[in-house]
């Protein structure tokens, strides 16, 4: 990858400026996890690459009444540190944990994550679980898309060139909801993977289920929000039954591909298992409120 | 963590069995050990293979226009380089191979035979321009199909990977080319006879998927050639008079015009026997004038470096009611890869070993497929094969309902046991691992739900060999232990220890190093676990003669007859006065009673005594998942003697840890055009620390007679029992029969559903 322009914009406009006006392919750099290695060598074509670590915004997080408010370069080690944001959103925090190594949460960031589209990403599901949102700044202002809508395609999101994903906004959760995320791998890290479900439920002082996201991963080309999977928990007390339709709703929702990381069958089969227990975790979080 | 280490045997050593500091390690958790990557000389340049993105195709034209005419391409090298090989058998690593194979493996001659096979080197100024030039490079290629299994390759119409390849070992001579290069029959009293005293057989066949060694250093070397007759190579091997061998041999070299260094080395077992870069990088310096440093990636490793067969074992063991084994029979079919030379036969040798029973037979077929050649891969061959009988001998114990340590032991191979190969066995301590696994605490531990135990034997020859060993006594009384054995297991300390204790002076007045080709007489490769037992001979021999030549000068000092003169912990006593000298003192005044010592240990070792190990695998299966997790794991293997215990509990772990990966997660998965999927530690998945117990560790220690401190050697036994000491676990958290590797959870589900 020859990088012909390195760029540092310190602000989220002087961003936009700089990505709307290059005129050659350009890359947004946070922590590089990905970028780094899907780098070419040699002879490709030229490239700019603008780095959004100066930012101040893009690096930090807060939750309040308002809710979480994400910025998207921050890294996952320091977003696993804060406890406050764990004690509300356990199921991110999770999923954060996942990405790579120890080493790799040092510079690996949620926005990287996110932004990349791997159909296996593991901070997608658990984002889409709890409602997430991408705030997108660019040429012509801003606007506002669902995570479940960011990611379009396999290694592809919804930006145009000169937009920037500024930050990640969560809403706050009502009474009694709490979040979980589960993926399989056929080793206990250090690894992509095979299927990941991301739940948020909501429980009543009863122990009814009275609303839920239900999320998966790695079993299509974009994570999927399932809402079929939700519907058979909702006015149940997650019995049995009601786990195990909603595992099946989620395996029917799947459109997986068989891989050297598993087969079709597998991991349809799977993705079922993650959501029923992702959601026990969860539901048991949230009656612990 | 928790450890439950005990040797057994006592001794009255004072330095051998000491922990003391690894002489290595220092240098290399500072990062100043220089490894196969780390020379770079004046005026060098980078050389890369070009590999074919086929599995099996002929090679219609190659046009290397383009990348010559792009700035910084030095030179382009290719089979037609060699100057003129011919088939030979030469020896490499633990086995010999054909000069002619390993030729047409460097880069092929016509026609590739695996995804990632070596078809031409580019040398240029810089790695980035020689990546480049590798684009440049038009090749028109006919396809043809490939053949990824034995079942495939042994098919009747099967494709032909070798026009000239004609079975070998069949009684009557074949007409047409095979893919099978050889069929081997290993066997002990009569078979049918066998079967017909059974009350009980059972038979299945089992797989093993192509695994790799998983050496964290890739290949990597720098090399000078010299017309002049002063030509270098430095890389990283297991055996760098090996490498010398077959390279000067290649490029039609005398041995003295060619100097081999053995880098620092960053993992090899088996798999650093052999040479993949080292004689291309020569010929591009050759055609250069200009150094050459080639460093294979990753990707490369994996697709091209030679990895451990898959096989197809099919095993039929029949007892009586009361647990006498009755008959053993086998017939083993081993991929070799692209060319001859897989380990189907140690895998026979290997398979029943444990065992002393009177009728056994086996069948050994060596498979070419188009998959990389095969390398060795600690204890090459009987990994496979002694997973398929463990598997069937605890599925017959457990059919007899008898405890299956009792079993092993009912049957248990001893002194004296006449082996499916010919000679009977010496003295070996299969009896007492398997007693140690009895009574072992974790024998002992009640299972939980969902969980399983698997018990296995195993059983490696181990060898000897040449080994050459100078010992230079210092004006100080210290002393230099010069060897020619790379260490990959911590074998520096070892001979330090064994100077040592021969000598009665300190371990740590010793150095050891680790000489290149022209400081040092041969010495055979660091592989089949023979460096402490042959090499730590020849250090024991080096130091006798520094103590004969101590004797000699004290003798002279007094002016007594040497055989006045005692030796005891490093001092000269002269018997009738008890004056003293210490050996600092004799060598203090060595040049005025005849110039400096240096002691000699030029040997070809015999007498290499197997070593038997038991290993005991508790699993929790997943059963939605499929997934495995091993709870607790006990390796219990017979040392001989331990010299160094860390480093011996070190092989036995790691042993047990690449078992464990063998047999839950590890396999090469090829699409059906042969393409390599999974080339990287991504998605070949080792094991991960997190993934293991503590492996726990029990030294046993039945000393063998043919070394002077009863050293056998270690490293590779350590590696067969855990294939199905897991998997055998596995069946029993599910109650259902394991056959197949790896015990993957999408595997392992299949097997649960088939069976639920």
């Amino acid at each position: 990858m020859p990088i012909v322009d390195y760029k540092v914009p310190v602000s989220v406009d002087e961003a936009v400026i700089m990505l709307k006006g290059c005129n050659t392919a350009v890359k947004i750099l946070a922590g590089g996890t990905d970028l780094i290695i899907q780098s070419k060598p040699a002879g490709s074509d030229p490239l700019t690459v603008v780095d959004i670590k100066s930012i101040d915004s893009m690096m930090t997080a807060s939750i309040d009444d308002e809710g979480l408010t994400l910025g998207p370069a921050m890294s996952c080690a320091e977003l696993t540190a804060r406890d406050d944001i764990k004690s509300v959103y356990p199921g991110l925090i999770e999923a954060a944990y996942l990405i790579g190594s120890t080493q790799v949460q040092g510079r690996a960031s949620i926005g990287g994550n996110l932004s990349n589209a791997s159909p296996a990403a593991d901070t997608i599901p658990a984002l889409i679980a709890i409602g997430a949102r991408c705030i997108i700044a660019g040429p012509d202002g801003e606007r506002v898309v669902a995570v479940e809508d960011f990611v379009v395609g396999v290694g592809k999101n919804c930006m145009a060139q000169g937009e920037l994903l500024k930050s990640i906004q969560v809403p706050p959760p009502e009474a009694k909801t709490s979040d979980a995320y589960l993926r399989f791998i056929p080793r206990t890290e250090m690894d992509i993977a095979v299927a990941g479900a991301g739940v948020s439920i909501t429980m009543d002082s009863e122990g009814v289920c009275t609303a839920a996201r239900i999320a998966i991963g790695a079993v299509a080309v974009t994570a999927l929000l399932v809402p079929a999977a939700a519907a058979a928990l909702v006015g149940s007390k997650l019995e049995e039954s009601a786990l195990q339709a909603a595992a099946a709703a989620a395996s029917a929702a799947s459109k997986p591909i068989s891989d050297r990381r598993g087969t079709a069958d597998y991991r349809r089969h799977v993705v079922g298992v993650l959501v029923k227990r992702a959601v026990s975790i969860a539901a048991q979080r949230a009656q612990e409120q | 963590m928790k450890n439950n280490n005990e040797a057994i045997a006592a001794d009255n050593y004072k330095y051998i069995g000491t922990r003391s500091i690894r002489p290595d390690g220092f240098e290399k958790v500072t990062g100043r050990a220089n490894y196969g990557a780390d020379l770079s000389l004046p005026g060098m340049i980078w050389g890369k293979m070009l590999r074919s993105p086929h599995a099996h195709a002929m090679i219609k034209n190659i046009d290397t226009s383009r990348a010559e005419a792009l700035a910084g391409v030095m030179a382009i090298v290719t089979y037609d380089d060699f100057p003129g090989v011919s088939s030979e058998i030469v020896a490499a690593g633990e086995g010999t191979e054909d000069l002619l194979d390993l030729a047409r493996n460097l880069m092929a001659d016509g026609k590739v035979l695996y995804h990632g096979h070596a078809i031409l080197g580019v040398a240029a100024i810089s790695k980035q321009i020689a990546e480049q030039a590798l684009e440049l490079i038009d090749i028109d290629y006919d396809i043809l199909p490939a053949v990824l299994d034995v079942r495939d390759a042994m098919a009747k119409d099967a494709p032909i990977l070798h026009q000239t390849m004609f079975t070998k070992g069949l009684s009557e001579t074949p007409t047409t080319p095979s893919n099978v290069a050889s069929v081997v029959e290993l066997k002990k009293g009569d078979i049918l006879a066998g079967f017909a005293q059974a009350d009980i057989v059972i038979e299945r066949e089992f797989y093993t998927p192509t695994v790799h060694q998983g050496y964290i250093e890739p290949h990597a070397c720098t090399v000078r050639y010299d017309e002049h007759g002063q030509s270098m190579v430095w890389c990283s091997t297991q055996g760098h008079f090996d490498v010398r061998s077959t390279t000067a041999k290649l490029l039609h070299m005398s041995l003295s015009k060619l100097k081999v260094i053995a880098s620092e080395i960053g993992g090899g077992f088996g798999g650093k026997t052999t040479v993949y870069l080292e004689p291309v990088a020569l010929l591009m310096s050759k055609k250069t004038g200009r150094p050459v440093k080639m460093l294979m990636d990753r990707d490369e490793v994996f697709k091209a470096s030679g990895p451990g067969s898959a096989t197809r074992n099919w095993i039929k063991v029949g007892a009586r009611n009361d647990g006498t084994i009755t008959a053993m029979q086998g017939k083993l079919h081993y991929e070799a890869g692209a060319f001859k030379g897989s380990p189907a036969r140690l895998g026979g040798m290997t398979a029943f070993t444990p065992y002393d029973v009177e009728n056994m037979f086996v069948e050994c077929f060596d498979v070419v497929v188009n998959k990389p050649k095969v390398a060795a891969y600690r204890a090459p061959g009987a990994p496979q094969a002694e997973y398929a009988a463990e598997m069937i001998i605890s599925e017959l114990a457990a059919r007899l309902e008898i405890d299956p340590i009792d079993f092993r032991l009912q049957n248990v191979a001893k002194e004296g046991t006449k082996t499916i190969y010919g000679p009977k066995l010496k003295k070996v301590g299969l009896v007492e691992c398997l007693e140690a696994a009895k009574n072992s605490p974790h024998y002992q531990q009640p299972l939980k739900d969902n969980q399983g135990r698997g018990v296995s034997s195993g059983f490696w020859f181990n060898i000897g060999g040449s080994s050459s060993v100078t010992l230079n006594m210092n004006r100080d009384g210290t002393g230099t232990i010069v060897e020619g054995s790379p260490d990959i297991g911590g074998s520096r300390a070892s001979m330090q220890l064994m100077a040592a204790e021969t000598l009665g002076i300190a371990a740590d007045n010793f150095k050891t190093v680790v000489a290149d080709t022209e400081n040092i007489a041969h010495n055979d490769g660091t592989g089949g676990s023979r460096t402490t037992f042959a090499t730590g001979m020849a250090v024991v021999e080096a130091a006798k003669d520094v103590i004969r030549q101590m004797k000699s000068r004290a003798a002279s000092v007094w002016s007594v007859e040497v055989d006045t003169i005692d030796w005891v912990d490093g001092v000269a006593i002269n018997i009738d006065s008890t004056e003293k000298l210490s050996a600092a003192e004799i060598c203090a005044t060595a040049d005025r009673t005849g110039g400096q010592i240096s002691g000699q240990g030029n040997i070809n070792a015999r007498g290499a005594g197997p070593s038997f190990a038991v290993h005991i695998c508790d699993v929790e299966v997943d059963k939605e998942t499929g997934k495995v997790d091993v709870v607790r794991y006990t390796a219990i293997q017979d040392a001989g003697k331990a010299i160094h215990p860390s480093y011996v509990e070190g092989q036995y772990q790691g042993g047990a840890a690449q078992g464990i990966g063998w047999a839950l997660n590890e396999e090469y998965v090829y699409n059906d055009k042969g393409i390599l999927q999974n080339p990287g530690f991504l998605d070949y998945r080792i094991p991960l620390a997190s993934d293991l117990p503590m492996i726990e560790t029990v030294i046993v220690e039945v000393p063998n007679p043919a070394h002077p401190f009863g050293v056998r050697g270690v490293g590779e036994t350590g590696i067969i029992p855990p294939l199905a000491a897991t998997a055998y676990a596995v069946s029993d958290a599910i109650n259902a029969p394991i056959t197949d590797l790896p015990c993957s959870p999408p595997n392992v589900l299949a097997v649960i559903q088939a069976n639920s």
